[in-house]
């Protein structure tokens, strides 16, 4: 709000009083009335009864005429009943019009009071509670669909499944290749340092292969697509769901299924390994890159030992990690897609929550891998 | 209601040789059209004809390709940003789905154009908010409701409302009664041309709708071959013999709505 009191300028609604006469003038319109609170101020309202002459008002329009009317209104419980003269019959039908439609308008509602700490936990909980099971029951499912279109193959939507491999795993190769490799020079620049303090130069090949084949480059390709393709899948079908395309994909007797769930899932579940298995290489020669210029290990030494410290064992386990991480990823892409309701504002809300439930559930999938292959002793 | 003034008004919209399209494609070529101060104008053409462009360029979404726009006096074509920002306070846009904001309440949505031109207080925007709301005929509750929630009918009342927040002079509507039940197209006629006559607005229509044209229009402009090849009121507008003009307004359809008029 204007905090001084700006000039009323020509076109500016305002009211004068002289002894016991009161005048309103200018453009009692939305730009007329700004800052007319503060010019309401220095009005000096005669005692008792008044008469406000409004034949000087130049113009009117719908938020002028409420400020008019909320005007006599505040005067009137101040015990000053107020009379409206010389107003033109135009303004006269407009004021007639607001007065009228403001009486039915509705009374801006209180917003509800805030539930209690208990309370809002309990709703928390039983929200999370039910979110679970009917995440359960999208598994479940999905996994009727696949056993549905694997028992009637022909009805399999093949350009679905390899257009889906192409934009989740051809096409995410290029940030794989990058991020990975990073992850292999920082990995091999911070051991290096340690390594090279005890003269230990060669480890950095057991360093870098068996932390990249076995954890990170799995878990990074996972967090990479998660963010990239996951999120694509839950807007895709979010959007989907708004424009009601899902509701004539039904209609149509395609089950939204068969069409937009299980070709992304097993899209994935193709996609991710491979593109774990391009992160290895590609970290890999990240950490060799660092061997060599930093720790004076060079290619061939480094290669050599690696099949003497890295056992098949280890690179399947890390290979085999990934078709759990996809389903995952996909499974909770697509389940978000389907749960956003009304606009644009849910797509957004329903793309993050998926991302951070995918990442959130990768890297648990991930701890319990460790600790049940740790328990048999692989 | 309406009054021929003393000395001819210059008109609200003057659009001269104007020129779109989109790549190669030309939509709009030397198309010539005035909308006067006080009147509903719909325009109206086949499928393509550039109805929903026109708009668009005249209410500064696309830039033409050559000619001239004038809105309130002002060339528009090449308009500067602050000029456009004022330029935009004085007209408001019904959109044909209504484009409300989902994530806001309706009185939230209408109070929106309010918060962004004006100084005015959060109570105050709420109060004419809720004025608004009751001008576009939405019952008392609607105000707290999201878009979600209404229904068609109410949803393009919700649109009117938020394109009525700053008082415009001057109105456009895309297909505001495509979607509506017979009953509730009818009564959104009739909220148009009372608020027109209330609030003495200027008000442009892209319509499809035969029976809006009847009961609601001053003067209906129809597109064709790149250009408004009629312009005229209702009644006059079905003599003319042009064979686009002809096509549209004989076909059963358009002889039913003429007929209820006639009776």
């Amino acid at each position: 709000m204007v905090a001084v009191p700006s000039p009323p300028s020509v076109d500016s609604a305002v009211v004068r009083c002289a002894m016991e006469r009161c005048q309103c003038a200018g453009g009692w319109t939305l730009d007329g009335i700004q800052g007319l609170d503060s010019r309401l101020r220095s009005v000096r309202w005669p005692s008792g009864a008044l008469e406000l002459d409004c034949s000087a008002v130049r113009a009117i329009d719908t938020t002028g005429a409420l400020r008019l009317l909320n005007l006599v209104a505040e005067l009137e419980q101040a015990g000053r009943p107020v009379r409206l003269v010389g107003l033109r019959a135009e303004h006269r039908a407009l004021l007639e019009l607001v007065r009228e439609r403001r009486a039915s308008a509705g009374v801006s509602a209180a917003p509800p009071a805030r539930p209690g700490g208990l309370e809002r936990l309990g709703r928390l909980v039983a929200f999370h509670l039910s979110a679970g099971t009917a995440f359960l029951g999208f598994v479940g499912e999905a996994a009727a669909a696949l056993g549905r279109l694997l028992l009637r193959p022909g009805r399999f939507r093949w350009r679905a499944l390899f257009g889906n491999i192409e934009d989740a795993g051809v096409n995410a190769l290029p940030i794989i290749a990058l991020l990975s490799f990073m992850m292999g020079v920082v990995i091999a620049y911070q051991g290096g340092q340690q390594l090279k303090a005890y003269g230990a130069n060669i480890f950095i090949v057991e360093l870098i292969s068996l932390t990249m084949l076995r954890e990170l480059a799995p878990l990074i390709t996972a967090i990479i697509v998660a963010g990239r393709t996951g999120s694509a899948y839950t807007a895709q079908i979010g959007t989907m769901q708004i424009t009601e395309e899902v509701d004539a994909l039904r209609t149509i007797g395609i089950p939204p299924m068969d069409l937009l769930v299980v070709p992304k899932l097993l899209a994935l579940v193709v996609a991710l390994p491979l593109l774990t298995v391009f992160a290895d290489a590609l970290s890999v020669f990240g950490g060799m890159v660092m061997a060599q210029t930093l720790l004076d290990v060079n290619f061939s030494d480094f290669l050599d030992r690696v099949p003497q410290v890295v056992t098949l064992t280890s690179f399947l386990l890390g290979v085999g990690k990934a078709p759990v991480f996809a389903a995952i990823i996909a499974l909770v892409g697509c389940y978000q897609g389907f749960h956003v309701r009304g606009g644009a504002d849910s797509v957004g809300r329903q793309t993050t929550v998926s991302v951070v439930q995918s990442i959130f559930l990768v890297i648990a999938a991930d701890a319990l891998f460790s600790v049940v292959l740790g328990g048999v002793g692989l | 209601m309406k009054q021929a003034p003393a000395e001819p008004e210059p008109p609200v919209i003057v659009v001269r040789n104007l020129r779109t399209g989109f790549g190669s494609t030309i939509i709009h070529d030397k198309l010539n059209l005035d909308i006067r101060r006080g009147e509903i104008v719909a325009l109206v053409g086949g499928s393509g004809s550039g109805k929903t462009t026109l708009l668009r360029a005249i209410i500064m979404l696309l830039q033409p390709i050559g000619g001239s726009i004038e809105l309130f006096g002002q060339e528009i074509v090449g308009i500067g940003e602050r000029a456009a920002f004022q330029l935009r306070r004085r007209f408001g846009m019904l959109f044909q789905q209504g484009a409300l904001f989902s994530s806001l309440t309706v009185r939230e949505n209408v109070g929106v154009p309010l918060r962004e031109h004006t100084a005015l207080s959060a109570k105050e925007i709420a109060e004419i908010a809720d004025l608004k709301i009751a001008l576009a005929g939405l019952p008392a509750d609607a105000g707290g409701k999201l878009p979600r929630e209404l229904s068609g009918g109410m949803l393009k009342r919700a649109a009117l409302a938020r394109a009525l927040a700053l008082d415009p002079a001057l109105l456009f509507l895309d297909e505001p009664t495509a979607g509506l039940d017979p009953v509730s197209a009818g009564a959104f006629d009739e909220l148009v041309v009372q608020l027109k006559e209330s609030l003495g607005l200027t008000v442009v229509m892209v319509t499809h709708d035969l029976d809006t044209l009847w009961q609601a229009t001053d003067r209906v402009a129809f597109l064709g071959e790149k250009r408004v090849i009629g312009y005229a009121p209702m009644q006059e507008l079905t003599q003319a013999v042009h064979p686009l003009i002809r096509a549209y307004f004989e076909g059963p359809r358009g002889r039913a709505a003429g007929n209820r008029r006639a009776e």
